[in-house]
């Protein structure tokens, strides 16, 4: 019997490249994934970004947000050592604390102003490419007015606008500054503009296609047209823009933070660990800085690698 | 041509009324301008009766096209934190920010066309291949940590090292001496400038390989033309262009300054004005500040769609 498996088993290492081609085509999903997989960068981005999130959320077991909240004005400004592995702040708190729940801030503000500004962009895109005329207009003049402002600008005049007087709030146990929402606020309404340009291009071509004549033929509603078949068809640049805004969003808290109008402390966020390191850095203090900055940096390093990658996986007419 | 000049112009227009109308609500409703009297020395008759001195007591609709009235014939009115005429506080600013933004813009424009066309020539070289990498990290920096980065090492630790060292901040100093003013621009203008090196260089690249790939490249080399004459007179012309729009709508954000490194370098620019009477309800110098700059894009926006159509005659405007 050994003798003939022996003799079957060339033919089983047959051509693999003519094999594939007689496979089942793949979907259009596994190809972006096989394209997203060959992108080494994207690889190293996706791992970086979850290693990156299991450090902000197992570090959450190992020091409780009191201790990182605690003032402890007899050890401050102290250099990293191991009590302390990032070192203290000028009220004496442990900065590796403050950056494991700054970094959960930090993203979920990212997440949450992405997602508005995904809202935004995509109902104001949409309806400016499906209804063109006077609509389109309106809109188109709306966001190239919001496009002439530096963002800068309209983030200082928005936090100043909702940053008056702000209550605490809790959520799952938790107490946060209400200013968290107020930057996701201002984040989210100052960074639509782009996706509101990139869906509505996107939907004045497609709106020209057959198969929009044809659901309008069949007296499908301009709603349903616009939400379940124009949409749809645009993800893969929402998907990319998403990605690069959520980097975008992180740098924007820093920031607003940076410049004391973001989220306020005790609350900490990568942002407001540094709003005090310009007077201290004379002092040589450079802890206050070069951490929180660290960390900023390598999640927009690995989120920019993550929508370079998507960009190259999601375009059709890559090859893989 | 004309007509589509035209056209722009009254875009531009309304553009810039949805933006004043916006922020001027915006910023009044933002803050209290009044807020700086209530330190207990002023009764409430003598703040109802500068509130109405102000203007303040009106509807904020009204404000506005009273502010919108004066601000069309070139008055900003009067700083309401400052005591000063807005125009005037301006001016103080606005030589600073030139200083720093052209200077930092020389630099940018320089350093990114050298860099993006040597690493396009050779291409995947070691150079390319690192400055790739760098620029794409670099691209990816927030400005406050280059700056931060920049002033620990040359102005902290240089001065601990004994080693000689630059200035932290410019608060003090003065423009005629040309040597001070020099130390003092290294820092900022170098951290204004890492960021949109990368970005520039980046771009440059592309469009460069993209061109040195066409076959009049191939027919300027064919007839034995020197390769650097190939690179920068009929390469690169084509592969610049839209580099030129690109600096052309970045360029009039530089009028407002750069707010964060202004903060860092404590640079007296218009960046670090808005900054600090946006938080004092300063309206009039808030506003006045918003309004130069968004015409600027404006005005920039139609310019480089105007100048793009005369340097590439592919274009046409409709």
């Amino acid at each position: 019997m050994s003798q003939v498996s022996d003799s079957i088993k060339p033919h089983l290492t047959f051509d693999t490249a003519a094999a594939e081609a007689l496979a089942a085509p793949l979907s259009p999903g596994q190809l972006a994934w096989r394209r997203f997989k060959r992108h080494r960068m994207a690889v190293v981005g996706s791992l970086g970004l979850i290693v990156m999130m299991i450090f902000i959320i197992t570090g959450s077991f190992f020091y409780t947000e009191k201790y990182s909240n605690f003032n402890d004005p007899a050890n401050r400004l102290a250099a990293p050592a191991p009590d302390h592995y990032f070192g203290t702040d000028s009220t004496g708190r442990d900065l590796f604390a403050r950056i494991i729940y700054g970094g959960q801030i930090s993203l979920i503000i990212g997440v949450s102003s992405v997602a508005l500004a995904l809202l935004l962009g995509i109902t104001i895109g949409g309806l400016a490419g499906y209804y063109s005329g006077w609509v389109d207009a309106i809109l188109m003049r709306f966001t190239e007015a919001a496009l002439s402002i530096p963002s800068l600008f309209l983030l200082i005049i928005l936090g100043k606008l909702f940053g008056s007087e702000i209550p605490t709030m809790k959520l799952l146990g938790r107490t946060f500054s209400g200013s968290v929402i107020v930057v996701i606020l201002v984040i989210g309404l100052t960074s639509w503009m782009y996706l509101a340009r990139i869906v509505r291009a996107n939907i004045l071509s497609l709106r020209e296609m057959d198969y929009i004549a044809a659901s309008r033929a069949l007296g499908v509603s301009n709603l349903r047209i616009l939400v379940q078949h124009l949409i749809p068809n645009t993800i893969a640049p929402i998907i990319v823009a998403a990605t690069l805004g959520l980097a975008n969003a992180i740098i924007s808290e820093a920031y607003v933070s940076f410049l004391g109008l973001g989220v306020q402390p005790p609350t900490a966020s990568w942002g407001n660990l540094m709003d005090q390191s310009i007077s201290l850095i004379q002092r040589g203090v450079w802890w206050m800085w070069l951490f929180p900055s660290l960390f900023i940096v390598l999640t927009i390093l690995f989120t920019n690698f993550v929508g370079d990658g998507l960009r190259d996986a999601l375009d059709p007419r890559r090859k893989v | 041509m004309t007509t589509y000049i035209l056209r722009r112009l009254i875009q531009g227009i309304f553009i810039l009324m949805i933006i004043t109308t916006v922020s001027f609500g915006l910023t009044r409703m933002a803050s209290d301008p009044m807020a700086q009297y209530t330190l207990g020395r002023i009764s409430s008759e003598d703040r109802a009766r500068i509130r109405k001195n102000l203007g303040l007591d009106q509807p904020i609709p009204v404000q506005y096209f009273k502010w919108l009235s004066l601000a069309v014939r070139g008055d900003f009115g009067y700083s309401i934190t400052n005591r000063q005429p807005v125009s005037e506080l301006i001016m103080q600013r606005l030589p600073q920010t030139l200083v720093l933004m052209v200077t930092a813009e020389v630099v940018i424009i320089i350093l990114s066309a050298l860099l993006g066309i040597y690493s396009a020539v050779k291409q995947y070289s070691l150079f390319d291949n690192v400055l790739t990498g760098l620029s794409f990290v670099g691209f990816s920096l927030p400005i406050f940590f280059i700056a931060l980065t920049l002033m620990f090492i040359f102005a902290v630790q240089f001065k601990e090292w004994g080693l000689p060292y630059l200035p932290t901040g410019a608060d003090v100093w003065k423009f005629t001496d040309l040597s001070e003013l020099v130390t003092h621009l290294i820092l900022p203008v170098a951290s204004l400038a890492i960021i949109q090196v990368a970005g520039y260089t980046r771009y440059l690249r592309s469009s460069m390989l993209e061109v040195l790939s066409q076959d009049y490249i191939r027919t300027a080399r064919a007839k034995g033309l020197i390769e650097r004459a190939v690179v920068v007179r009929h390469a690169l012309r084509n592969a610049a262009l839209p580099l030129v729009t690109l600096i052309g709508l970045d360029a009039p954000a530089l009028l407002a300054g750069a707010i964060v490194t202004e903060t860092v370098y404590s640079w007296p620019g218009m960046g670090r004005l808005f900054w600090q009477q946006a938080g004092r309800g300063d309206y009039p110098t808030v506003m006045a500040i918003l309004l130069i700059v968004a015409t600027a894009v404006v005005v920039f926006q139609i310019l480089t769609d105007i100048a793009y159509t005369v340097v590439d005659p592919r274009i046409r405007l409709s």
